[in-house]
């Protein structure tokens, strides 16, 4: 089964008096363990998109199912709950919560679920060691540098095991150094832990490493594109 | 997880939270503090006049409230101790007097006054005389020509202990009698007008001068607790004769009863504009805070908060703010009040104003157990109730607009 079905997705904005249109009756199909890029200019429709299939905004028409479940029937309080339960966020920037510790922004998603304490810190800490932050789990994001910052959202976007991971330019506000890391990390926790995910780029180095490659242009995918091996 | 958060949200800007924090303690402190002030300022009133003659009850013949003269006295007042040994619970105290209008005079000057045959020992139970005698003695039982005058009478008439006064009033002949009596005691009392109103001598003293025999013009009674007053009250009106009347002290002086009423929708008005001015200082405060952090909470709805656990979490937030304010408030209010329990507010300044509303110079705040819950309650409930409209506004934040605000 597919874990992301777009069919005939449009999204318009109302700017002042002008009607942009973001998405222009896309569709777009993801299996499960995908690691794909959504690429194209400012302005082209893939954060419309991204967040579409995050269940953060809603399109004026089309139908987008996520791991089976159809967002247009969703009430605003379903729409949490499958980004609760479904869908990892990495944002470009502003991820975390500043008064919590990295232990504690990971374990927030748990305790937003209702998992106990215990079993949350567990998690927490043994994802954190996953991404290479090791005792720095009591750091608040002021005492991390942008690249653990982004490390400590994608451990936190995939610590309740989401059936998808949507990043937002996530490497926009980092060296190409971290970013490659960052990338690196992300790659392996989709190989190793299946975790599907999209990003939405327009940095070359993101859609080097994604395997697939879907080209957004004025609010249409131009060209959907499976990389070799 | 919503104390966590909030706890350490108030402190992401310790200047602005120790400034609202600040405007609560202030406005908590002046409710309790000025409250106290106030219930003080009343409960002078009320001691001042009850300890000046009025008593909790006085007992008169029908018709003398409105015309104190003498032919509308108690007769065989004697028919009215066994009722009232009776009916009065333990500790109460109660005094005889003759009370008439009149006019003293010496060679400088003369005035009229209020002229009181007391039983001196009963008296001194009663009302304020015998402890406030500050030269000279108080009365016994054997002086049939000494009298007490107030300082302020004494000052004005420039005599003192041991000369002589002459006391002029109608008697039941409806003629003119007169007594010198020798002053034997100086008594200084919470007013100056009480000083200058009242002379006192023994009650035969004044039934002989006034052919009085044994009627007296009322009797007052002191009850061990105000509260008391109503039951005492019914229980007494219910086996005096008709003739006979009993009213309370609310009754005897309607003034001091219509200015407690005041203090009481004055103390609430200003509850309410403390609260007021404290109110738009917290949503000011708290709005500003969550606009601060729109992308902070598009993130917490984007990860799945629901927009009811994020008013929580805001209101956690003011719930902090208005602890501590509350608390410290409390605590500033009840040491300020009983570092000036001991020695009162001395407002001697006023006094010739305060003298016109029958309060004392120097005051003594109280603190009712009612007006600290209030304000308590006004503050804090209030404080959280006026914190929604930025709680609310922080839960409407869509994920992408917030998210996108910069």
């Amino acid at each position: 089964m597919n874990i992301v079905e777009c069919t005939n997705v449009t999204k318009i904005y109302q700017q002042g008096r002008v009607k942009v249109t973001a998405l222009d009756d896309v569709s777009l199909s993801m299996e499960k363990g995908s690691f794909a890029a959504l690429a194209g200019p400012s302005g082209s429709g893939k954060t419309t998109l991204l967040n579409i299939i995050g269940g953060l905004d809603v399109p004026d028409s089309g139908r987008v199912l996520v791991d089976g479940n159809s967002l247009q029937e969703m009430t605003q309080s379903q729409l949490a709950n499958l980004r609760l339960h479904k869908v990892g966020f990495v944002f470009q920037s502003y991820n975390l919560i500043p008064v919590l510790s990295a232990v504690e922004n990971v374990e927030f998603v748990m305790l937003l679920q209702g998992i106990a304490a215990k079993e949350r810190r567990e998690r927490a800490m043994a994802i954190l060691d996953d991404v290479g932050l090791e005792n720095k789990y009591r750091r608040r994001p002021a005492e991390l540098s942008g690249g653990q910052q982004q490390r400590v959202a994608v451990a936190r976007a995939i610590v309740s095991s989401p059936s998808i991971v949507l990043a937002d330019e996530p490497t926009a506000n980092l060296d190409s150094k971290t970013g490659n890391g960052l990338l690196e990390m992300m790659k392996e926790m989709n190989e190793r832990k299946k975790v599907t995910f999209i990003f939405s780029t327009h940095d070359r180095m993101v859609m080097d490493y994604a395997r697939r490659l879907i080209q957004i242009r004025d609010g249409k995918i131009f060209n959907d594109q499976l990389k070799p091996g | 997880m919503y104390l966590q958060l909030g706890w350490r949200n108030i402190w992401r800007n310790p200047r602005r939270t120790t400034v609202i924090v600040t405007a609560v303690v202030i406005g908590v402190w002046s409710m309790i503090f000025l409250g106290a002030l106030m219930r003080g300022v009343a409960d002078q009133m009320v001691r001042n006049g009850i300890a000046t003659l009025t008593g909790h009850l006085q007992i008169h013949q029908k018709g003398y409230r409105s015309d104190p003269v003498i032919e509308n006295s108690i007769e065989a007042p004697s028919n009215l101790e066994q009722a009232l040994t009776r009916l009065l619970p333990p500790n109460a105290h109660w005094a005889p007097r003759v009370r008439v209008n009149g006019v003293v005079s010496n060679a400088r000057h003369s005035d009229g006054i209020t002229f009181v045959g007391v039983d001196p020992a009963r008296e001194a139970e009663v009302s304020f005389v015998k402890p406030a005698i500050v030269e000279g003695r108080y009365l016994v039982d054997e002086d049939e020509y000494g009298i007490l005058i107030g300082e302020a009478l004494a000052e004005k008439f420039e005599t003192q202990i041991g000369r002589k006064v002459v006391i002029m009033s109608q008697d039941t002949n409806e003629e003119i009698a007169s007594r010198a009596f020798r002053i034997v005691g100086i008594f200084r009392a919470e007013m100056e007008a009480t000083e200058k109103q009242f002379v006192f001598v023994t009650l035969p003293a004044a039934q002989q001068m006034l052919s009085l025999h044994d009627g007296i013009s009322e009797i007052s009674i002191l009850l061990p607790s105000r509260e008391q007053v109503d039951s005492v009250a019914a229980a007494l009106r219910h086996v005096l004769p008709a003739e006979l009347e009993v009213q309370t002290w609310q009754q005897l002086l309607p003034m001091v009863t219509a200015v407690l009423t005041m203090y009481d929708s004055f103390i609430f008005l200003w509850f309410l504009v403390v609260f007021v001015a404290m109110a738009f200082g917290i949503v000011n405060t708290t709005l500003m805070a969550v606009f601060e952090r729109v992308r902070e909470f598009g993130l917490l709805k984007a990860l799945g908060m629901r927009p009811r656990s994020i008013v929580l979490e805001v209101l956690t937030e003011s719930f902090f703010v208005l602890v501590i304010g509350v608390v410290l408030g409390n605590c500033f209010g009840f040491l300020t009040t009983n570092a000036l329990f001991r020695n009162g507010i001395d407002l001697s300044a006023l006094s010739a104003g305060l003298e016109y509303v029958g309060m004392a110079r120097v005051v003594y705040p109280i603190i009712l157990s009612k007006d600290v819950i209030t304000a308590n309650l006004v503050v804090f409930l209030l404080g959280l109730l006026v914190s929604l409209y930025p709680a609310v506004k922080a839960a409407r934040f869509t994920p992408v607009e917030a998210m996108a605000h910069t």
